[in-house]
């Protein structure tokens, strides 16, 4: 099976007044097309940023990011849009929806931006899918945490993603929403044949997937296979 | 603890403040400039009279008059009419209006004339001076000549200014200067001729001119003469200007509650993010009071600075003011700084802006200290009543300040009344067109359009605010132009051939044939041939005017009594009018008593009905005449109107000239007509209508100008609050940006959608005001000036596009940090509102 992202040596220093902060040591692995893949470790070890530079959402110092197989270093910030527009999903711990549409308009938005046609089809199949049918001319204020994570989770399937990103995706949900929120992920994962890389401090999430990338200090301290 | 806190803000603050920075400088400005008006015209009194006080009757004197005029030794007389001029040089003609001057005149002041020795020298070489203005128009120079009547006179210099002469009155009929001694020969002084005498005296220190003119005035007024004084003139030149200068106060201090609009938003918006921490400090002992006061301070202290840099901007700006209004004014202005703008200026700020944001600070006295734990969204009975109390307060303020301004409990009222009613009206089409939008939702657009329109109801929007500051701002702006507009259309000439355009006046009965005759072999037919017989009133029921003048209890209008009515004689009515009340008689049947037709204003000044009698002294014989008719007259009608129509049959003997009127197809044949009835008839005065239309739109170009300057006040406060509502917005547009930027939207769509946010909000704000104040005109053309208006095609072809561009390219220079935020932000939880 051939990498979908491989990250070779990257380095990410902060600048605070007079003070260099390295965020990121020499950070070097590589997840296969279709893997489950986590990066776990405490607060402040660098996860989030690791996570954001693999999506492009910003520069690495020193290193490189294939994604998809395209050096991110080659692409300028629009080209790395519209690679994350055609290849990327996101989940975010805080759902990140857009207040002003409606769950149908917000899981739209992906293909909208693709100028696709089905959009609206599309959209009202993945609601539907996450248990949304309902739901699905309601705003984000009208929805629960869950609700909103399920919104979220329809949006970053809208596109058909070949690699999903998830930034602590139950980090805002009680145990029993959470859970729902993550068999769902899976069973999207699994029906798409989506890549998915999460960054959780929840080890038991971290479990469930093939690899676990543990961080600590800015620096790889092990990865490991766990089934 | 206010300091604290607002330090932490401070940049967003100082934002607020500047929002009022520029209704502050404009309202002190305009009260400013005022202050020195009153001051200037106070000081050159003398100067702009030209003496301490005149004797003035539109007669020879009478001989009681006379041996009055004699008795106080006149230092300098003047006898001033209109009349055409004719250029030799260019064979040009204008109605001009001549002042013929005899002795010292002016006593006080000088005639400012170029060159300099012009004024003392024009006398003694038997020439003119004439107005700067005509001269540049004509391309006349010193040494040409001057043909005013029956004389011709070489121009000694031009004319920049003169005591009695002001500016506006200058425009129609600019003057020319003469020595008397040739006003006789000019030939112009013939019956009907409008002609004035003027007699200047000048008063020995310690005279007492107010019981001169207590003393005299009665006696005066009795013998068609009236008294001035250089006080009274004065106080009435200073009335005119005030009332201007009240009004563009009024149109300043609109800005200013424009500016508050703005702050009672944004403090809105700045409060509900810190009720959090009040909920805190309220957790940890801090009392209602305490909490309050820390944001009332806060409040406070910006008001005041906001208040000190816009009264400092103010007294800058008030520099310009002489600048702007030189059209209008007749006396140069020494400008300083009065003590009464600043306080009021440091006042304002304070007051304003706290009386504004009361209304959102109140929240901070209600929350509860359980927001801690849990948002509560929460409006008690008490804060309701509160807000009532401050909302009346609001009212209660501008009220004052209107009313402290125009001095009119009713005027203030209205003002105060209108504000609210188009504040409320623009507010009520925003949310209309909000909720239509909403309703009728474009779902077909694409995604960056549709998304921009969505931007529009994101949370925390201040849309409704933008809406009304662009909204008022255009709206102001447009009405000046449709204004100008109703009074064009009310003044503009019929394109008929049937609808005169040229006035021929004061033709002399032994003359009237022969005007004809120089006319109709030119192809010009005449449409009217209006006889004109003067006369003034003897009696009113029965009642000798000379008694009515000498009743203090009565209250008819005092200028029936002394008026010189021009009086004419026909069958029918004309286009501009309609009878009211009574019976239009046509011909004169019975003896003794002759019907007469008034119009509506003469009958209510004297208090009369139909059936009323009324006594005329025409030209030494009196006529017992009743008012058979009472007629509206369409005064703003381009065309010779009457006050008082006599029936056919009656004053046909009477010694009488006669007003012709014609139609002349183009400006060429106009010129050469009166060319050659100047040439043969030098007493006739020619009024070309389209030229005297093309004076008035001057005029109200001039005027719409300084309007326009005092609205745009408002747009520069729209455009501050606007920047202000940006920067609000700021934290949440670069979540969104971020977010989209996140999953795949391009810099370019991101752009797209930013952009055509401000073009919604431009397009929509200016078009509501422009639509709202094409309806007020609209609405305003119909019933009061009885008229129909085409719109200017400026409000929407280049107040439209002008504003909605200003609005695009601030939302867009305020948006360039958001564009570039890098998308990294969306994981990061530290993303911090704007400070």
């Amino acid at each position: 099976m051939t990498n979908i992202l491989n990250v070779n040596e990257l380095v990410k220093t902060y600048t605070s007044g007079s003070k260099q902060l390295t965020v990121l040591d020499n950070i070097t692995f590589s997840v296969k097309a279709g893997a489950t893949f986590s990066i776990v470790g405490p607060s402040g070890s660098g996860k989030t940023t690791l996570l954001g530079l693999c999506a492009g959402l910003d520069d690495a110092d020193k290193g490189s990011i294939e994604l998809c197989g395209i050096d991110l270093k080659n692409l300028n910030e629009d080209e790395r849009a519209l690679l994350r527009n055609q290849k990327v999903g996101f989940i975010f711990q805080d759902f990140q929806l857009l207040p002003t549409l409606t769950a149908l308009e917000n899981v739209c938005v992906p293909l909208e931006l693709q100028g696709s046609k089905n959009a609206i089809d599309v959209s009202t199949d993945l609601l539907k899918k996450v248990g949304l049918s309902e739901r699905m001319n309601h705003y984000p204020s009208q929805l629960s945490g869950g609700e909103q994570q399920r919104v979220a989770l329809a949006r970053a399937f809208s596109n058909k993603p070949q690699l999903l990103f998830a930034d602590e995706p139950t980090g805002n949900l009680d145990e029993e929403t959470g859970e729902k929120v993550i068999q769902l992920l899976f069973e999207l994962n699994q029906d798409a044949g989506t890549t998915l890389v999460i960054v959780t401090h929840d080890l038991d999430l971290a479990k469930r997937t093939k690899h676990i990338l543990r961080l600590k200090g800015g620096k790889v301290l092990n990865n490991e296979i766990t089934a | 603890m206010a300091w604290r806190d607002g330090k932490a803000s401070g940049k967003r603050l100082l934002l607020f403040m500047s929002s009022i920075i520029l209704g502050i400088a404009a309202v002190v400005s305009i009260q400013s400039f005022s202050k020195n008006l009153e001051q200037n015209i106070a000081l050159q009194s003398k100067a702009l009279m030209g003496a301490d006080f005149l004797i003035d009757s539109n007669q020879l004197p009478t001989d009681k008059v006379q041996r009055i005029i004699d008795s106080l030794r006149p230092n300098g007389h003047e006898v001033t009419f209109a009349s055409m001029a004719a250029f030799s040089k260019n064979r040009a003609t204008k109605l001009v209006q001549v002042r013929g001057i005899e002795g010292d005149f002016p006593l006080y002041g000088v005639i400012e004339t170029e060159p300099v020795d012009a004024a003392e020298n024009y006398k003694r070489h038997n020439g003119a001076l004439v107005d700067a203005t005509l001269m540049l128009q004509f391309k006349l120079k010193p040494g040409d000549s001057i043909k005013i009547g029956a004389l011709s006179f070489p121009i000694i210099g031009a004319v920049k200014a003169a005591p009695g002469s002001s500016a506006i009155s200058t425009t129609i009929a600019p003057p020319v200067i003469l020595p008397f001694k040739f006003i006789e020969d000019t030939g112009l002084l013939q019956t009907g001729s409008r002609v004035k005498y003027n007699y200047y005296f000048k008063a020995k220190v310690g005279f007492d001119v107010e019981a001169l003119d207590k003393a005299i005035d009665p006696i005066l007024d009795a013998e068609n003469a009236d008294f001035d004084s250089h006080s009274s003139v004065s106080e009435r030149l200073g009335k005119r200007y005030q009332n201007f200068a009240k009004f563009l106060n009024l149109v300043a201090f609109i800005a200013l509650l424009l500016g508050c609009v703005g702050i009672a938003s944004s403090v809105h918006i700045y409060i509900k993010e810190k009720l959090k921490g009040i909920a805190v400090l309220k957790c940890i002992g801090a009392t209602k009071k305490q909490t309050f006061l820390i944001y009332l301070i806060q409040i406070a202290g910006m008001g005041l600075l906001g208040g000190l840099i816009g009264t400092i901007a103010g007294l800058i700006l008030q520099q310009i003011f002489p600048l702007l209004l030189q059209e209008f004014l007749p006396f140069s202005i020494a400008i300083s700084i009065s003590l009464q703008p600043v306080i009021m200026g440091l006042l304002l700020g304070v007051l304003m802006s706290v009386l504004f944001a009361l209304l959102p600070l109140l929240e901070t006295w209600y929350v509860s200290p359980l927001q801690v734990l849990r948002v509560q969204e929460s409006s008690s009975t008490k804060s309701k009543r509160a807000n009532v109390v401050v909302i009346f307060g609001i009212m209660t303020f501008v009220f004052g300040f209107a009313y402290w301004l125009l001095n009119n409990w009713k005027y203030a009222l209205l003002f105060m009344l209108g504000i609210l009613v188009t504040f409320a009206i623009l507010a009520a089409i925003a949310q209309l067109f909000m909720k239509i939008i909403n309703k009728y939702f474009p779902h077909q657009w694409s995604f960056t359009s549709r998304q921009s329109l969505r931007n529009l109801y994101r949370p925390n929007n201040q849309t409704m605010v933008l809406l009304l500051a662009i909204g008022v701002g255009s709206f102001l702006i447009s009405t000046m132009y449709f204004s100008k507009d109703i009074l064009l259309a009310k003044a503009s000439l019929d394109a008929s051939v049937k609808s005169p355009n040229i006035i021929l006046l004061d033709i002399q009965t032994d003359q009237k044939e022969s005007v004809v005759e120089a006319i109709e072999p030119k192809g010009i037919s005449i449409i009217d041939n209006i006889p004109i017989v003067t006369m003034r009133m003897h009696s009113i029921k029965g009642r000798p005017v000379n008694d009515i003048r000498l009743d203090s209890t009565s209250t008819i209008n005092q200028w029936v009594l002394n008026h010189e009515f021009r009086v004419t004689y026909r069958d029918s009515l004309v286009a501009s009018e309609t009878l009211a009340s009574g019976k239009w008689e046509t011909q004169n049947h019975e003896e003794g008593i002759i019907p007469i037709s008034l119009s509506d204003n003469v009958a209510r000044d004297a208090q009369v009905v139909v059936g009323d009698t009324l006594v005329f002294n025409v030209q030494g014989v009196t006529m017992m005449t009743k008012v058979g008719s009472i007629r509206t007259v369409d005064w703003g009608r381009m065309q010779v109107n009457f006050s008082i129509v006599f029936p056919k049959g009656v004053l046909e003997n009477a010694p009488q000239f006669h007003v012709i009127t014609t139609h002349v197809s183009d400006k060429q044949k106009s010129a050469e007509l009166q060319q050659d009835l100047v040439n043969k008839f030098p007493n006739v005065s020619v009024i070309d209508l389209r030229q005297v239309l093309h004076l008035i739109q001057g005029i109200l170009d001039k005027i719409s100008w300084v309007i326009n300057f005092m609205a745009f006040f408002s747009i520069l406060t729209g455009i501050i609050v606007l920047i202000g509502s940006v920067r609000t917005s700021k934290y949440q547009r670069i979540k969104e940006s971020v977010l989209l930027r996140t999953i795949g939207a391009q810099g370019v769509q991101i752009l797209k959608i930013t952009a055509l946010e401000y073009l919604y909000l431009g397009v929509l704000g200016s078009g509501i005001g422009i639509l709202l104040s094409l309806i007020a005109s609209q609405l305003l053309a119909f019933f009061v000036f009885d008229t129909r208006f085409v719109p200017s095609w400026v409000p929407f072809g280049i107040l439209l596009p002008s504003i909605t561009l200003i609005v695009l390219g601030i939302g867009l220079a305020n948006s360039r940090s958001i564009l570039k935020s890098p998308p990294l932000q969306v994981l990061r939880k530290e993303v911090q509102p704007f400070r």
